[in-house]
């Protein structure tokens, strides 16, 4: 006697089948998903307790990075101004601005301003901004276009695939070390100044786990 | 080992030792009784490690919990938590975020100062290294430096004034102390009483002084547990006045310790012990050594050196110098008995060698016997040439057992009407025929500034924070009188004040600790208006320049004591303070409780320590509980039997035991003070010892990740692990450790060699000059946030250092002069790593430098690495070991280094974020890392400079100078593992005329 129908031979088939390509999909899924930008927070937005501009105070004002960020050269931070810093300006201009009142009220009394992180790296990755300005890294090449940007976001998904893209080949994105601040220098022949700069800098870009990992 | 002892048959290892297949070096007597309960802990090590430790959470709940967890964090890991950036209002000048600094200071110990650099980050001290200005220090420190940064974020410390306990605050105490100091004004501070601990800083020198002027009946007492009476005392029937020793051991052929661990515990022992190890380097084209004769009952890492050592009870040292002493001419000749060939052979190499020649006592032994060494040091020359004399840099140097007495009588005949106790805990340390904790309740004022709230806290009407040597002002002298200024780092944590500042209440000063300081050395300084550049030199360079006291001329009077009569026969006890705890001011420090002990390798205990020969006689087994008894005063303490202690001799280590302490501290050891008492001294002859019946288990690691047992030719025998022999083979053919075969390169391979073309790490460690004293696995701690991991845990063989110093015997158990290793092994980093195949993730790896790297967030925790690591290097974090709550601890840890957590493999990095660093600055200049430019922790700490760190590529460096030494050998390099770090062999040099009576002609061999 049958038991079952003639169509639940299809049906067999069809659910044997449709479950590897479901745990596939589902597999693929997870993968995209985790890096894609919902995950790792590209160009989100991040509001900050005073809403500084890079686009007005880099494009607008041309101050360099490194008037703020004073320790990007030397150490692994690239360090966040004290007060004292937005103060040398605006004590002089803005000064009644009722958006630059925490910037005040922080000097008034002596309590600082507490920014939201927008690059944040795990704790077991150690990355030395010092060493990548050192050897022709741009800033744009990591943190995009910041002089267009009104309110910071993360440009580039701070993966560690994304790290090694350069990591395996620098010369695709060395620049001349009198650019590297430089928001919008573009190379007229990167094929050519890459390999140059990667022998004239020394770059031994490494791959090894325990350059960035302990 | 933890496996009860039952039947040692002492006779049968002899034989064993003998016998075909024989183990030339050893680590526990179950060894060599081959044991079976042994064979098994050993084949079982890593279930046994596994293995569900049957307290808090078991596997099963462990799973559950586990489950629930991973079900909960992944809805919780979508987004990562936000983090807020705080920079400053106003930058301080100097201070890059992200890089440390460095800061001079000082720790004091006990009076006596060693000058230290404390390294910070963001304003928050993370790690102590020696300071290489300093001449107590050289650049090493002590262990004692390097786990006070654990003491300084200790959440237990006491952290508010308290009044009969009730919290309270400093201007209520303020006013308390100045009301009653208001009824003691009339009678001139009658009843006053002032107790520090032994301290040597000049201002509060002054201060106390200045007290005294002010009130001049009152009276300063001090008592530290660790005192140094004996030597005072000798010194006075020497010299007649006390006087403090200097030692150059630069200028030393022959050393002779009696009773003394200079290498390892003595005031100034970093400065000397690295003095002492110059001569004893050995290296091609420079083949000389000291002779070090070691006279103890209890081996210590100053015994394992001993070119000779006899093992007799301490209360005997006494005849054995006054033996020694009358052969050299000093006071009559006196018959040591058995020891007397001894004696004779040692007293004529000294002889041999006038004016090159060191003789010195512990601080254990009595007055008598000091006595006798400064005598002796007379008669042979060495005065005013390897030793020379200075006044006590102690700011009180008073003989404190009998300023106690005073203190005691005067307390119970109620003629003291305040006492200030700064510092120190003694109702818990005063010798116990004082009863000192007692008498307190006859004083009506009583304060008591203190680290913890503890025995004298709680006896104390007052109790007062007392600051850590990080967070207030002072100033200190080294051994040799040079000043340092301490300097603080941090502000009090815990609202603490410092000895100073109380002083200054007394005083009716209103000035801050820094002010005081300042002060007294600006009118020292004479430099008038320049003073503030001076005073930041010496804060820069963390010493005063040219203030080490003069010597003084001090001719010994010669006469030595007539001999006491000897007390008691039988069984003695020798008290000293534990290596690690110190007189008990560590006990809440659990980097100090889980180093392993030197020699017994014990953990979170003290123990009666005795040879197996006492214990076979007195029928106890490791773990049972003895009773003491002397006099009426009892202690109960656990049984350890130590090869190579002196028999009839029981050593207890005190400290231990303390009731008021924090979490980490409490129930730990057991109180042995009860037993020290002022007329009995230290060593107490005539003990009588019963069985309790009780049994404890101890936690020792001795025979933890035990490296010869799986490849053990079916007898164990060590495969080159250790190389040791003599000079004079060295002389005749500095090869003689080789073994052809087991060189470090040469294994046959499949693969090109890897060239390394930047730097290849390497690391050598000279056996020849370690003395096991365990400072590199404490620097290790602090640099790279090793956790402890707790008794139990210890017990499983779980803790989670990453150098460990084995320690081996050589030779028959029997034998007094019984050969000692020590042995520090950290990650070889294989060049063809047997870990690095097996682990399926590629967690642990190669890097084109040759480190063998390891990244914590790729490894899933199979530990086939660690099963597969034939040195036993790796790591495994079985639970959650680091804290991940506790808020102070947070500031302390190294923001270099990964926390890591549960479930995750760890283990030596030759400190990688130090060569990342150092990569990156040398870079940025365009040029190479120089030799030298940096090290790792354990080297850097390292008061010998037994362990060298450097680049194999640079033939300048020193590690390849070094690895191209004769001596140099690789570990287990039979197994093709290529290892970084290799060895230098041991050399010992026995005076021929003792070697030619005792050796074993054939015992130079290494094994095959």
């Amino acid at each position: 006697m049958q038991v079952f129908h003639r169509s639940a031979n299809t049906l067999s088939r069809f659910s044997i089948f449709g479950a590897v390509f479901l745990v596939a999909f589902a597999l693929w899924f997870v993968y995209q998903l985790n890096r894609s930008p919902f995950a790792t927070g590209q160009r989100d937005v991040v509001t900050q307790p005073v809403p500084f501009s890079h686009e007005h105070h880099v494009s607008g004002l041309g101050i360099d990075c490194r008037y703020c960020h004073t320790s990007v050269e030397t150490s692994s931070f690239a360090g966040i101004p004290p007060t004292a810093t937005c103060m040398n300006c605006h004590k002089q201009i803005w000064t009644g601005a009722a958006m630059l009142e925490p910037v005040r009220a922080s000097l008034r009394e002596g309590e600082p301003i507490r920014w939201q992180r927008v690059h944040r790296l795990p704790e077991f990755v150690h990355f030395n901004h010092g060493i990548h300005i050192q050897k022709g890294i741009g800033c744009v090449s990591c943190h995009g276009r910041v002089d267009q940007m009104p309110l910071v976001w993360q440009e580039k998904p701070l993966s560690m695939s994304w790290c090694l893209e350069c990591h395996r080949a620098p010369e695709e994105f060395v620049r001349p070390r009198d650019k590297v601040f430089d928001m919008t220098w573009e190379p007229e022949d990167q094929d050519e100044i890459g390999p140059r700069l990667v022998r004239d800098y020394g770059i031994r870009s490494k791959t090894n786990c325990s350059i960035c990992h302990y | 080992m933890t496996t009860g002892r039952r039947h040692l048959d002492l006779a049968a290892f002899g034989a064993r030792l003998s016998g075909e297949n024989a183990p030339e070096y050893w680590r526990a007597l179950e060894e060599l009784a081959e044991d079976p309960s042994l064979h098994e802990v050993l084949r079982e090590e890593l279930a046994r490690e596994s293995a569900a430790t049957g307290e808090g959470v078991d596997r099963r709940d462990f799973l559950r919990l586990m489950g629930a967890s991973v079900a909960m964090g992944g809805l919780a890991a979508c987004t990562p938590p936000a983090e807020t950036i705080v920079p400053w209002v106003d930058a301080p000048e100097q201070l890059v975020p992200g890089r440390p600094l460095f800061y001079a200071s000082a720790m004091e110990l006990d009076g006596v100062g060693a000058g230290v650099l404390v390294e910070s980050h963001m304003g928050r001290p993370t790690k102590i290294e020696g300071n290489p200005d300093h001449p107590g220090s050289l650049g090493a420190t002590d262990h004692f430096a390097q786990a006070s940064i654990l003491s300084l974020y200790d959440p237990e410390r006491s952290g508010t004034v308290r009044y009969t306990g009730d919290v309270s605050t400093w201007a209520a105490f303020v006013s308390a102390l100045q009301a009653t100091l208001q009824t003691l004004r009339g009678s001139g501070g009658e009843g006053l009483r002032v107790l520090t601990e032994g301290m040597s800083s000049p201002t509060a020198g002054s201060q106390m002084r200045e007290i005294l002027q002010r009130y001049p009946a009152a009276a300063w007492h001090t008592w530290q547990p660790v005192t140094r009476d004996s030597v005072l005392e000798g010194s006075r029937l020497a010299f007649g006045r006390p006087l403090q020793t200097v030692r150059h051991f630069g200028g030393a052929d022959v050393v002779l310790a009696l009773d003394s661990d200079f290498l390892a515990r003595e005031p100034g022992f970093v400065r000397y012990t690295r003095d002492f190890m110059d001569r004893r380097r050995v290296r091609a084209g420079a083949a000389t050594m000291n002779r070090l004769y070691v006279a103890e009952s209890m081996p210590t890492p100053t015994g394992t050196m001993a070119d000779h050592r006899v093992a007799i009870p301490a209360g005997e040292i006494e005849t054995l110098a006054r033996a020694i002493a009358g052969e050299i001419g000093v006071g009559t000749r006196v018959d040591a008995g058995a020891r007397s060939a001894w004696a004779e052979a040692v007293a004529r190499d000294l002889r041999a060698h006038p004016g090159r020649s060191i003789v010195l006592a512990g601080e254990n032994q009595p007055p008598a016997v000091h006595a006798i060494v400064h005598a002796i040091n007379a008669a042979l020359g060495n005065a005013g040439r390897t030793v020379h004399y200075i006044e006590p840099v102690e700011a009180n140097p008073v003989n404190q057992g009998e300023s106690m007495r005073r203190l005691a009588t005067d307390m119970r005949a109620g003629r003291v009407r305040a006492l200030l106790i700064l510092g120190g805990n003694p109702a818990f340390t005063a010798p116990a025929d004082l009863e000192f904790a007692r008498a307190m309740d006859f004083v009506p004022f009583r304060v008591h500034l203190g680290t913890y709230y503890d025995e004298t806290s709680a006896r104390s009407h007052w109790h007062v924070p007392a600051t850590h040597f990080l967070e207030a002002w002072s100033d200190t002298r080294a051994c040799d009188g040079t000043v340092s200024i301490v300097q603080p780092l941090i502000r009090p944590l815990y609202n603490g004040a410092s000895v100073h500042e109380i002083l200054a209440a007394l005083n009716e000063d209103i000035r801050t600790g820094h002010e005081i300081v300042r002060d007294f050395w600006r009118e020292r300084a004479r430099t008038g208006a320049d003073f503030d550049a001076t005073w930041n030199r010496w804060l820069h360079d963390g010493v005063i320049p040219d203030s080490a006291l003069p010597p003084v001329s001090a001719p010994a009077s010669g006469a030595i004591p007539a001999a006491a009569p000897r007390g008691a026969a039988g069984i003695e006890v020798v008290l000293r303070p534990d290596p690690m705890i110190h007189d008990g001011r560590f006990a809440n420090n659990s980097w100090l409780q889980e180093l392993p002990k030197p020699v017994t390798k014990l953990t979170w205990d003290n123990a009666a320590l005795m040879s197996p020969a006492t214990a076979s006689v007195l029928k106890v087994a490791n773990g049972d509980v003895i009773e003491i008894e002397a006099g009426g005063r009892t202690v109960q303490a656990p049984v350890w039997s130590v090869p190579a202690h002196a028999d009839d001799s029981i050593t207890l280590d005190y400290g231990y035991g303390a009731l008021r302490t924090g979490e980490v501290g409490r129930g730990t050891g057991t109180d042995v003070y009860p037993f020290r008492t002022l007329a009995g001294g230290d060593i107490v002859r005539g003990v009588t010892v019963r069985k309790t019946g009780r049994r404890v288990r101890l936690a020792t690691v001795q025979m933890h990740h035990e490296l010869a047992w799986e490849l053990a030719d079916g007898a164990g025998a060590r495969r080159n692990i250790v190389r040791s022999g003599t000079l004079d083979r060295y002389r005749e053919n500095p090869e003689f450790l080789r073994v052809p075969g087991l060189e470090i390169k040469g294994g046959p391979s499949l693969y090109p060699e890897w060239p390394y073309e930047t730097y290849a790490w390497g690391m050598v460690i000279d056996t020849n000059v370690c003395t096991g004293c365990g400072i590199c696995t404490i620097a290790c701690q602090a640099e790279n946030s090793i956790p402890v991991v707790g008794k139990e845990q210890v017990l499983v063989g779980r803790e989670m250092h990453w150098i460990r110093t084995d320690h081996y015997y050589k030779g028959d158990p029997n034998d007094p002069d019984i050969g000692m290793y020590n042995v520090p092994i950290p990650c070889m980093h294989c060049e063809n790593a047997p870990c690095e195949p097996v682990c399926p993730v590629e967690a642990t790896s190669h890097s084109d430098e040759g480190i063998n790297e390891m990244t914590y967030n790729r490894c899933v925790g199979t530990r086939y690495c660690a099963n597969n690591c034939p040195y036993k290097v790796r790591r495994f974090n079985f639970l959650s070991y680091a804290d991940f709550e506790t808020e102070s601890y947070k500031a302390m840890r190294n923001p270099d280094v990964t926390v890591r957590s549960r479930g995750v493999m760890e283990k030596c990095t030759y400190c990688i974020q130090r060569i990342n660093e150092h990569r990156i600055e040398a870079e940025k200049d365009g040029r190479r890392i120089r030799d030298g430019e940096f090290t790792t922790a354990c080297a850097q700490a390292c008061p010998t400079r037994a362990i060298r760190f450097g680049d194999l590529n640079d033939s300048d460096s020193d590690v390849a100078r070094l690895r191209a030494e004769p001596l140099n050998y690789g570990m287990l390099t039979e197994l093709n593992t290529q290892p970084r770090t290799s060895y230098l062999g041991a050399l010992k040099n026995p005076n021929p005329e003792l070697a030619r009576r005792a050796a074993p002609a054939s015992s130079t061999e290494p094994a095959e």
